[in-house]
């Protein structure tokens, strides 16, 4: 089966994708795009989280024709360039990166989150966190990362 | 395998005519699991994400008209006001990358006993309407479920809209689980207050091979409740005594029978309280009659 759709705002043709595969599966596999990470394939812990039309969603659990003619943007479209994204700095700033499997999966959400709610309170961000896992358990850096990219985002001009 | 994109209703309903054994794919978040562990292997997928009469709602007859496809996220957004025992429920489902996928829909289609949708829509009186080449059927929500993850629906049957009152009195959710994200339910309940016709809506959830409502704590509900006044405590108990007898829960994973029926007891009593809190405070935005 063909799949056309854009990625990271570039449009992108597959094909001989298997009909039962996942999103996750042509982006990492067939596109070449690993920042997504693949781990529990049943929607628990969010290391695979893209934008699906401006909506975060696991790309595990988005079946690859479903993503015909639409829009996906994953961890590697969030910096303009060279330039890290105002999320991705903080988290580099903050320690919030340990292992650094989950970290994709969360960049993705906060982004999402502060896109949405330019000052979440804490309990807004916990709750928006709430289905990505870092077993590392750095989530202390990672709530002050969301906190210091929002912070930033607040006092800016 | 063959993937099939209809992109209207009535395209859809012929793919399932001519492929009866069609799994219906919309959020994704039940039949990819599947898929991805090998545990099903369809010869035809049916994508419904392209029909966008499934992802809207409207109000006829008074009564809102859902379609199946609408994210919990939407529930929670565009519904809470009018369905807050639904939305409350929405609220406790996964996380917010699987609320922005799954849908009452999903549940309905899915029909796991655990289901979060499943409680607050047999105390609201949900009518489901699924569809096929041959007509339309309304299923009240009472009679959709028949089994561990069985449903009502008929070969070549999709699942359309369910249909419910916005709430007349306050509704409440409650779920047991081992934190407030990413769990399946231990056990659920969901309680719904009807003032104007002076009836209480029950719904257990994860605690029978199927959803059911808990009929003989309603209908103690219907005859000892005193709708002027504040809650007698020997009521409230009896309630939750009752709603534990209504249940038939088993040991597994997550939690003991045992648990689950003491669970449920006290769920039981607390929702209630919290509703007849509410409608006595008269609080605003719940359509206290």
């Amino acid at each position: 089966m063909r799949v056309s759709f854009i990625v990271n705002g570039a449009e992108q043709t597959v094909d001989e994708v298997w009909e039962g595969e996942s999103l996750l599966y042509v982006l990492r596999e067939r596109m070449g795009l690993p920042g997504s990470k693949n781990a529990c394939e049943q929607g628990e812990c969010g290391s695979c989280t893209v934008y699906l039309d401006g909506t975060p969603v696991c790309a595990c659990l988005v079946a690859a024709g479903q993503a015909d003619g639409r829009e996906v943007r994953t961890v590697e479209g969030l910096a303009d360039g060279d330039r890290l994204d105002p999320i991705q700095e903080a988290f580099v700033e903050a320690g919030a990166v340990q292992c650094g499997f989950c970290t994709p999966g969360l960049l993705v959400q906060a982004h999402d989150l502060i896109e949405r709610r330019p000052e979440p309170s804490d309990a807004e961000i916990r709750e928006a966190l709430a289905g990505n896992l870092c077993r590392c358990t750095g989530y202390e850096k990672i709530l002050e990362a969301v906190r210091l990219a929002a912070a930033r985002r607040a006092a800016a001009p | 395998m063959d993937f099939l994109r209809p992109t209207t209703w009535d395209e859809a309903l012929a793919a399932m005519a001519e492929h009866p054994d069609a799994v219906p794919i919309q959020g994704g978040t039940d039949v990819m699991v599947e898929l991805n562990f090998d545990m099903r292997r369809p010869a035809v997928l049916l994508d419904l994400g392209r029909i966008t009469e499934l992802t809207g709602s409207e109000t006829a007859d008074g009564r809102l008209r859902i379609g199946a496809g609408v994210s919990y996220t939407r529930v929670i957004e565009d519904l809470g006001d009018r369905l807050p025992g639904l939305a409350q429920a929405a609220r406790t489902v996964g996380s917010p990358q699987i609320r922005n996928r799954g849908s009452v829909g999903g549940n309905l289609g899915a029909a796991s006993p655990a289901g979060d949708s499943h409680p607050p829509l047999l105390a609201g009186d949900a009518v489901i309407e699924v569809e096929s080449v041959r007509g339309i059927r309304m299923i009240p929500a009472t009679d959709f479920y028949v089994g561990v993850k069985r449903n009502r629906l008929e070969p070549g049957e999709l699942i359309r809209a369910f249909w419910m009152a916005p709430a007349t009195g306050p509704q409440y959710f409650s779920k047991i689980g081992t934190r407030n994200a990413m769990v399946i339910a231990v056990c659920s309940f969901a309680v719904a207050l009807h003032p104007e016709e002076r009836r209480v809506g029950t719904g257990i959830g994860s605690a029978a091979p199927t959803p059911r409502r808990a009929s003989a704590a309603e209908e103690f509900l219907r005859r000892e409740l005193d709708w002027d006044g504040p809650l007698d405590e020997a009521v409230a108990r009896e309630f939750g005594e009752l709603v534990r007898k209504a249940a038939a829960p088993i040991d597994d994973v997550r939690g003991t029978a045992g648990y689950r029926r003491h669970a449920l007891a006290v769920m039981a009593r607390r929702t209630l309280a919290w509703a007849w809190n509410d409608y006595r405070a008269g609080k605003p935005g719940r359509g206290v009659a």
